[in-house]
């Protein structure tokens, strides 16, 4: 092949400039400073030529031409006219065409004053419309799905919707019906845009045709305060704006950031807001009082609190949680318990994820963008569209607009089987042996190896459910690692759980990527802290409970963690409730668990505090506030720091910013991290750490897994969806509807041999617990597989066990 | 010109009722240009078609052998034969299907041969089922006689046929967007570059040609390219089919020679106005096409090259006479209307502009014109069409919307004082007026 150039010499408007070769032209005109009108062209979708509104004239063989700049790509010698009388005259008459059948309905429409063809009227417009005739009439507003309403008047066909359903989402359901003047966007009949990611049609939508419902008649742009921040509901920390009127928050549109979600949010993302302002919020520190909780003060609960933890050695107590706070919180929270309560038994996860080393020490560890350059993608984790739908838009896109090879593995059907290359379904305790397999390239699986070995391989790795081993992901990490130029991206979805990690919120971790193990480096801390450091071993999330249970532990702390709802093991949750001699809740909501706390604290969260948090690729980024916490509500830091002063100890947290300015010095990971470098420039974007300042000595070592099928008839799939029983997601009304009804699903024929068929009860059994549900035929599961839906009002009493037992529910209610 | 072959319509012509059976078209020197086109090399092939100089029979009149020459030479690549002929006034390619199938299915191979495609389609508009009957019951009868189908006639040569119907769309025949709808999309054109000859049905390299251009080949193959070009005038080589209609005498499909008059091609061929009335306009190649005028283009010939000088084309072959009883604004709206109704949608200045057009039409044509309307419709027509010039400029993807201009330019160009005897003169001042009941404006 010859060789390319790689930048081209192009005029624009009479001046020259070098732009970078194989650009659309409205691209290079702009990095150039000259902006040229558009409305259908979207930098992150094919163009389309469709509005006509970014005509220019390109001087040719045939002379001056009218062209649209979105479909042409620069070539060397170009000569652009972007300012001409002919393409003034045709822009104008573009914008008279677009505005005769438009409604004009600005003082009622949302998007007035954010609108790019009210802004481009005004720039590029005519300033007066001709037409006499009576305007095109729809029926309006009509809703298109849950969240999304389309306005038919307003629409100027751009096809941005349609292209983002179909392009990007890989959710076909919107499309143009009928032709000429009466084309319009629609849904098929009977099929609602059910997308996760509708919401993003909303945003990028140039006028106000599509509108979302939790933001209709909420404000006007121009009342709007907004902030730059990432989103929590999940570890791919989606860049944000968050939006809020009056101190209450009313939007959230993404950002485009080009490491991670690329201007695309999940409606998850989008919608979650509303739980902030929620009537449940707790406003008042609570403390139980002859069995029931009632209002104190805050004074009132630190002196109860200080006491009590006071008086039991600091080894008694555990703690959980941390995994929804800001690094600067998961801190100050790790630090408080080393050195103020003096306990190792400390951790973020609840059982329920993966090892800490693997998720912060796993070499080569790869970023979200290696995507860009993969060649072959294994992943071999949950259903991305479900659990981290912004990484699922990652995938897909690697997968049909860059051609990768993508390779799932999944105990069912996954959002991403149609684009995939090859799919491989099992049973899943059978994964050892389908990695056995893989690895051999044995059986049907040869093909699938043989692309592995075509570089450079991005593997995804983590739990595909709840009730998996989480041994099987750390070796298919060790297989990956062994691959071409193999990065690996490590999988868990909580929240902030990567920055809490690397906060040492773990028995095995000290911060910044240190194992405790490491005694040069647990001398250094103690000695940055001046307060002794224990050496541990640690308790982890199971062992706390299992050690409250067993009367070993005396006190719980939790700081936003509900392990009634999300350890794997309910009953053993709630053994070490029921023994536990106090248990202190640091949280938003009153939740299952702070429901059976002894003290509840009310905290700040997210939009309300300030700090940085680190994703599932160890990119920090900057959270910002927007919003007073409700009532009483407090930084956790700040509560933290007064607890710690009433139980005799100088914390040293001043502001977030000061408590930043600590962890950069004491967490090796993060050093050369600070709140400038990611508030301005380049590092909005996010800065992986380790920094170049930065080390990280923590290394995860492959483990032999030596796992066993189980051995009950049947394997459970535990596998997660968006909209779950979240606390977030229950606070939320936009989002609380979309929750599924729970279902057990079956093969046809395990269902025939259980003599059951779709919509029986059934009573699914297992280790930790038994739930009564629906069967529902899932033709896409191994045969000897049972997938429930995690976290869902009727399945949470299950637990996470390997295999269960099936029987006959007739005549039960819904019971766990 | 009167000694000339019929190509294309001399089966037809002699043996009316059974033209279109394989027992008729092999009895009458059918499939005797497969055999020996499929002895040559299939460059020889392109060769006659080069050398025959034909011109592009649906609209465009762009020289076959040339675009044939553009063709990628990546396999697969296929050939798509454009029968969805709609351009109203048009019904030439009609009498091809309908009554000589073989003839084209016989051009589809010879011209899949030359090509080296091995999967031709046959598009023919849905409104044509009778059309589609025949060439399907073709297809057939080709693949039971061993024409079709794998090693035809052991040549080594394979060639699946596939017919398909259209859905109603007009802008089904701009070919591009006929690629789609085979596709199974939307019927939209498509932006070029990249051309069918690079990038056409299914992305890959793709020769779209007219039902008409590719019935001629057979012969062609039979006499040489060189025995086409000798027939015609220079630039207008070869027999054409035109569909004459309107207001003379004998309307029909008539296949001549090109380049007599249009007073030789009214008077001869259309046998002269129906009830002796005076010639007003006509349009010279489909509604697309800006209309003429006796005062200035009845002596002009009929050809491609002098058509397109004089500022409109032979397009389609579809030539629509028009008395002096007609109105022409009325005659105007509904071209307008046709082309607005037949926008695909997909860009701005056509799915607004058409309708915008047409809606200022029929407010002239029921009285409540106003006397800024005819300057403000050419302004509308210069944003869609930018210069009002011919061969015309377009702001939008495909020249559609352009064709809408045609028929306004044209009554404003040579019949503006009567448009403008349309305007009441009692309009109020402010230019304000009344449509269905409403105060607009």
């Amino acid at each position: 092949m010859a060789d390319r150039p790689t930048e081209v010499r192009i005029t624009i408007d009479g001046a020259q400039h070098t732009v970078a070769a194989g650009k659309y032209l409205i691209e290079a005109a702009e990095e150039t400073g000259t902006y040229i009108p558009r409305f259908c062209w979207h930098p992150r979708m094919k163009p389309v030529g469709m509005c006509r509104m970014c005509l220019v004239e390109i001087e040719g063989p045939r002379g001056r031409l009218l062209t649209t700049s979105c479909t042409t790509i620069v070539t060397e010698g170009m000569v652009v006219d972007t300012a001409s009388d002919v393409v003034a005259k045709a822009q104008e008459g573009v914008l008279e065409f677009l505005l005769i059948n438009h409604p004009l309905d600005c003082p009622v429409c949302d998007r007035g004053g954010e609108c790019p063809l009210q802004d481009q009227t005004m720039s590029h417009g005519p300033g007066e419309s001709r037409f006499v005739e009576a305007k095109r009439h729809f029926e309006k507003p009509i809703p298109i799905s849950d969240l999304v309403l389309l306005d038919r008047e307003r629409c100027i066909l751009c096809a941005r919707c349609t292209r983002f359903a179909d392009e990007i989402a890989g959710d076909p359901l919107i499309e143009f019906k009928e032709r000429g003047n009466v084309t319009q966007v629609l849904t098929f009949p009977d099929e609602p845009f059910a997308s996760y990611f509708s919401g993003n049609t909303v945003q990028i939508c140039p006028v106000g045709a599509l509108t979302a419902k939790p933001y209709r008649f909420r404000a006007r742009p121009w009342d709007l305060e907004a902030v730059e921040s990432v989103s929590l509901v999940d570890t791919v920390h989606s860049k944000i704006s968050i939006q809020a009127s009056q101190n209450q928050a009313v939007r959230i549109n993404a950002i485009d950031n080009d490491p991670t979600n690329h201007g695309w949010l999940s409606d998850k993302d989008r919608f979650i807001f509303d739980y902030l302002g929620s009537e449940e919020r707790l406003t008042v520190p609570l403390i139980r009082h002859e069995g029931e909780l009632v209002e104190a003060t805050w004074g009132e609960a630190i002196t109860l609190v200080a006491e009590r933890l006071g008086a039991v050695p600091g080894d008694a107590v555990g703690a959980i949680g941390g995994a929804n706070a800001t690094n600067e919180e998961a801190y100050l929270w790790g630090k408080f318990l080393r050195t103020v309560v003096g306990t190792p038994h400390l951790d973020a996860q609840l059982g329920d994820g993966l090892a800490p080393e693997l998720l912060v020490g796993v070499t080569p560890r790869g970023v979200i963008d290696d995507l860009e350059r993969a060649r072959t993608i294994l992943l071999w984790a949950g259903d991305l569209k479900e659990e981290l739908p912004v990484l699922y838009l990652r995938v897909r896109r690697a997968a049909t607009i860059l051609g990768a090879t993508l390779i799932v593995v999944h105990p069912r059907r996954t959002g991403l089987h149609d684009v995939a290359a090859h799919t491989v379904t099992y049973r899943p305790g059978d994964g050892p042996d389908v990695l056995r397999k893989l690895m051999g390239a044995q059986g049907g699986l040869a093909a699938a190896r043989a692309a592995l070995d075509q570089g450079p391989v991005v593997a995804i790795v983590g739990r595909t459910g709840g009730a998996e081993d989480p041994r099987l992901a750390e070796a298919v990490a060790a297989f990956a690692a062994g691959l071409p130029e193999a990065t690996i991206l490590p999988l868990v979805r909580r929240s902030n759980v990567y920055g809490a990690l690397d906060m040492g919120l773990s028995p095995r971790l000290l911060p910044g990527r240190v194992s405790l193990e490491d005694e040069e480096a647990r001398t250094a801390l103690e000695a940055a802290w001046g307060r002794p450091v224990p050496a541990g071993p640690g308790r982890d999330a199971t062992g706390i409970l299992q050690g409250l249970a067993s009367g070993e532990l005396d006190v719980l702390l939790l700081h936003g963690a509900d392990p009634m709802r999300d350890h794997p093991d309910p009953k053993l949750a709630a053994a070490a409730f029921d023994t536990a001699r106090l248990v202190v809740s640091f949280d938003q909501f009153v939740s299952d668990s702070s429901h059976l706390a002894d003290v509840v604290f009310p905290v700040e969260g997210f939009a309300e505090s300030e700090g940085t948090v680190t994703n599932l690729e160890g990119r920090v980024q900057k959270v910002n506030r927007l919003l007073n916490g409700p009532g009483q509500t407090r930084p956790s830091a700040a509560a933290l720091d007064d607890l710690a002063s009433a139980m005799g100890v100088d914390l040293g947290a001043g502001s977030t910013e000061a408590i930043g300015k600590e962890l950069a010095t004491v967490a090796p990971a993060y050093r050369g991290i600070s709140w400038d470098l990611l508030d301005w420039g380049d590092g909005r974007r996010g800065v992986v750490v380790p920094t170049a300042d930065g080390e990280q000595r923590l290394r995860h070592t492959p483990v032999d897994p030596g796992l066993i099928a189980g051995g009950e008839r049947f394997a459970l799939h535990l596998g997660r969806v968006l909209y779950d029983d979240g606390v977030r997601t229950r606070m939320s009304p936009a989002l609380a509807g979309l929750r599924p009804e729970p279902f057990v699903a079956l093969t046809s024929r395990d269902a025939s041999s259980l003599a059951c068929g779709p919509g029986d009860q059934v009573r699914v059994e297992g280790a930790y617990g038994s739930v009564v549900l629906p069967v529902v035929i899932d033709q896409t599961l191994a045969e000897g597989t049972v997938y429930v839906p995690a976290n869902l009002e009727g399945t949470a009493g299950l637990g996470a066990p390997a295999s269960v037992r099936i029987t006959p529910a007739r005549g039960e209610g819904d019971e766990s | 010109m009167t000694d000339f072959p019929r190509i294309l319509t001399g089966r037809m012509t002699d043996h009316p009722t059974d033209s279109h059976t394989m027992a008729r078209y092999e009895a009458t020197g059918g499939y005797k240009a497969l055999r020996r086109g499929l002895g040559m090399d299939p460059a020889d092939i392109v060769a006659i078609v080069k050398a025959s100089s034909i011109r592009g029979r649906g609209g465009a009149g762009f020289p076959t052998g040339v675009k044939w020459g553009f063709l990628a030479q990546t396999t697969p690549r296929y050939l798509v034969i454009n029968g969805d002929e709609s351009e109203p006034g048009t019904f030439k390619d009609r009498q091809l299907l309908e009554r000589d199938p073989h003839q084209l299915v016989e051009g589809v191979i010879l011209s899949a041969y030359a090509l080296r495609c091995s999967h031709a389609f046959i598009y023919i508009r849905g409104e044509y089922p009778k059309p589609a009957r025949r060439v399907q019951h073709a297809v057939d009868d080709a693949y039971a006689k061993g024409y079709l189908g794998r090693d035809i006639l052991g040549s080594g040569f394979d060639l699946e046929v596939t017919v398909h119907l259209g859905a109603g769309a007009y802008i089904c025949g701009e070919e591009t967007a006929m690629l789609n709808s085979l596709e199974g999309r939307r019927g939209e054109p498509r932006i070029k570059p990249p051309f069918p000859a690079v990038e056409g049905l299914y992305a890959k390299p793709t020769i779209v040609n007219n039902v008409e251009t590719i019935s001629n080949i057979p012969w062609m193959v039979l006499n040489g390219g060189d025995a086409y070009a000798a027939i015609g005038p220079q630039g207008s080589m070869g027999t054409r089919l035109f569909s004459l209609s309107g207001h003379v005498n004998r309307p029909g499909n008539y296949e001549i020679v090109m380049g007599m008059t249009w007073r030789q091609f009214i008077d001869d061929l259309g046998g002269g106005m129906r009830r002796g009335r005076a010639l007003k306009t006509w349009i010279p190649g489909g509604a697309s096409a800006p209309w003429f005028v006796p005062h200035e283009h009845l002596d002009l010939p009929v050809t491609i090259d002098d058509t397109g000088r004089a500022g409109s084309m032979l397009g389609s072959g579809a030539v629509v006479v028009m008395d002096e009883t007609t109105n022409v604004v009325a005659a105007a709206h509904r071209v307008v209307k046709f082309f607005a109704h037949e926008s695909c949608g997909q860009c701005t200045p056509c799915r607004e502009g058409c309708d915008w057009l047409e809606r200022i039409l029929w407010r002239i044509l029921n009285g409540h014109g106003r006397p800024v309307d005819l300057d403000m419709m050419l302004d509308v027509c210069d944003n869609i069409s930018p210069g009002l010039r011919w061969p015309p400029a377009q702001t939008t993807i495909c020249p559609l919307a352009p064709s809408a201009v045609s028929p306004i330019r044209s009554i404003l160009t040579w019949f503006r004082p009567e448009v403008e005897a349309m305007i009441p003169g009692d309009r109020p001042a402010d230019g304000r007026t009344y449509v269905e009941g409403a105060l607009v404006g």
